[in-house]
């Protein structure tokens, strides 16, 4: 559990990007940041694991409070993915890189060699084991970043601008596997832009927009408000869009799904029909 | 990288900035053969206070304080080195070992301060301007002042990959000295990648905006020299002069001399 207590943080150079923000983020949570540019998204997620610390306020992490002890310990339970994979890539083959973490962790090697084939499978990148990481694709580069930080299983996942430079099937694949890991009760925060990706998923959305949260809720209910939206300067998704030009024929206006839009289109089409 | 933030230019109006890098550049040059050809103490806090109304004029006095506090460490070992070895191994009596120590301490100050002063006050484009019109070829000047402007950015980047080596668990304090340089690996790696990859990404970018395509280039501004500029001329050349004319025809004294300590 994450619990963020009217939280303050102003950079060295002055810019305050967190003017008082509260929130709680239960085990189990599948919570979306969004916000435009400079919302502060990123800033918040990096108080999680305590790579920054309140400049006012709290932040709790399963209780501990994040001043009191150090990156790699939160670490531990926190996963961090960076948005960009060539922040982290240095091993020489990708497996190295997947163990990276785990030895820093301490685990025992016989336990590191099963964990990296375990997170090389799940990610789809057996075939690279013995690879360079640098002569990757930018998709599969970011792959192994999120490898290198699911092998340590920890119970908070943090992913900062996954879909990125991700094409649509790969994105699909990210969506199944953050609903798996809902599944075994893990805590999930991604950071995004991404409306249509988010939208599929359903997720709680924390919206921000200059250092504040401005609405925490239901995707359904957020990512259909027009006027909130507007305001995070944030485009409605797609789906949205088409049902709200389409509100003067009688339909409803918070569809933020494509299979639940179908159903009501067929709906619609099957009456005329008769 | 506090240091660094010591040397970065900033934008603010003032006389030290309007003035011509050229001369700015030469004051520089002549303020570092001075500090080279005197090895005593009292022309080096000459020297050193010389330069203090610069800083104020220029409004730049809490950067350059920060340079200076950059410099610090690497101050503290000349001076360390310099009086241990004059000390204990060739037995110069206490006063002359400190006044010795602190004049070579000194004379590296010094050096930081003129160039701190003249990289807080000169833009990347009037460096690039004045190397330009001093003839130096289009390629090496851009390299160069490239090279300048990549500095802020690749601290930043070193941040973020030390950031996010940190939440693999990476910790950089841990373990003896040999280890603890090793922990730097991580981080070493990928920015020297990212700065290599940068660079490939940068060159193609240039070139796709026909970069080099006309041998002769003309610039918007021209680099002229104003009145302040030929009086700041006009001193460097009679400091230096004096400089020169008290090297080649007096000894200077030291403070353990005039204080009576030797």
């Amino acid at each position: 559990m994450i619990e963020v207590e009217d939280v303050h943080f102003t950079y060295p150079n002055g810019v305050e990007a967190l003017k008082g923000v509260s929130l709680t983020i239960k085990n189990g949570d599948f919570v979306a940041i969004m916000g435009q540019n400079g919302a502060g998204k990123t800033t918040l997620v990096k108080h999680f694991n305590g790579l920054l610390k309140p400049t006012k306020g709290k932040v709790r992490v399963d209780g501990v409070d994040t001043t009191k002890v150090s990156v790699a310990t939160l670490a531990r339970n926190v996963g961090f993915v960076f948005q960009n994979p060539d922040h982290q890539l240095f091993s020489e083959t990708v497996e190295e890189e997947i163990a990276f973490a785990l030895r820093n962790f301490g685990f025992k090697e016989s336990i590191i060699k099963r964990r990296v084939t375990w997170a090389l499978n799940l990610l789809g990148l057996t075939q690279y084991r013995k690879t360079s990481p640098f002569i990757l694709s930018g998709g599969e580069r970011k792959r192994v970043a999120l490898a290198s930080v699911l092998a340590w299983n920890p119970k908070i996942l943090i992913l900062d601008e996954p879909t990125i430079g991700q094409d649509y099937q790969q994105k699909e694949k990210l969506r199944q596997f953050i609903l798996q890991m809902k599944t075994q009760q893990k805590t999930v925060v991604v950071v995004t832009h991404d409306v249509e990706f988010v939208a599929e998923c359903n997720p709680r959305v924390v919206l921000m927009r200059e250092g504040k949260v401005v609405a925490d809720g239901q995707a359904k209910e957020v990512l259909t408000n027009q006027e909130l939206l507007a305001y995070a300067s944030i485009v409605l998704p797609q789906v949205t869009q088409i049902f709200l030009k389409l509100s003067d024929f009688g339909l409803k206006k918070d569809v933020i799904d494509v299979y639940e839009a179908r159903e009501i289109l067929l709906n619609v089409l099957e009456r005329r029909e008769v | 990288m506090s240091f660094f933030d010591g040397l970065k230019f900033r934008k603010v109006h003032s006389p030290v900035h309007d003035l011509d890098p050229r001369v700015k550049f030469f004051y520089v040059c002549a303020i570092f053969v001075i500090a080279i050809i005197f090895g005593e103490l009292i022309p080096l806090m000459i020297l050193f206070i010389i330069q203090v109304p610069f800083v104020l004029v220029a409004r730049v006095k809490r950067e350059w304080i920060r340079s200076m506090r950059g410099a610090a460490f690497l101050a503290t070992i000349i001076f360390l080195t310099n009086f241990v070895v004059a000390y204990f191994f060739t037995h110069y009596p206490l006063a002359v070992s400190l006044e010795n120590a602190s004049a070579l301490t000194l004379r590296f100050i010094v050096l930081v301060e003129s160039f701190s002063i003249f990289f807080l006050t000169t833009s990347p484009d009037n460096l690039s301007l004045a190397l330009e019109q001093t003839h130096v070829p289009y390629e090496f000047t851009f390299a160069f002042t490239t090279a300048v402007r990549f500095v802020p950015v690749l601290a930043e980047e070193a941040q973020t990959i030390m950031d996010a080596q940190k939440a693999r668990g990476l910790e950089l304090e841990r373990g003896n000295f040999l280890k603890r340089i090793r922990n730097y690996i991580p981080i070493l790696i990928p920015l020297i990648i990212s700065a290599i990859r940068r660079s490939l990404e940068l060159a193609e970018a240039m070139e796709s905006r026909a970069w080099g395509a006309t041998k002769k280039r003309t610039n918007l501004y021209v680099l002229k020299m104003y009145t302040n500029d030929f009086i700041l001329m006009a001193l460097t050349i009679g400091i230096l002069a004096v400089a020169i004319y008290i090297r080649l025809n007096f000894i200077v004294p030291t403070l353990s001399k005039l204080f009576g300590f030797v």
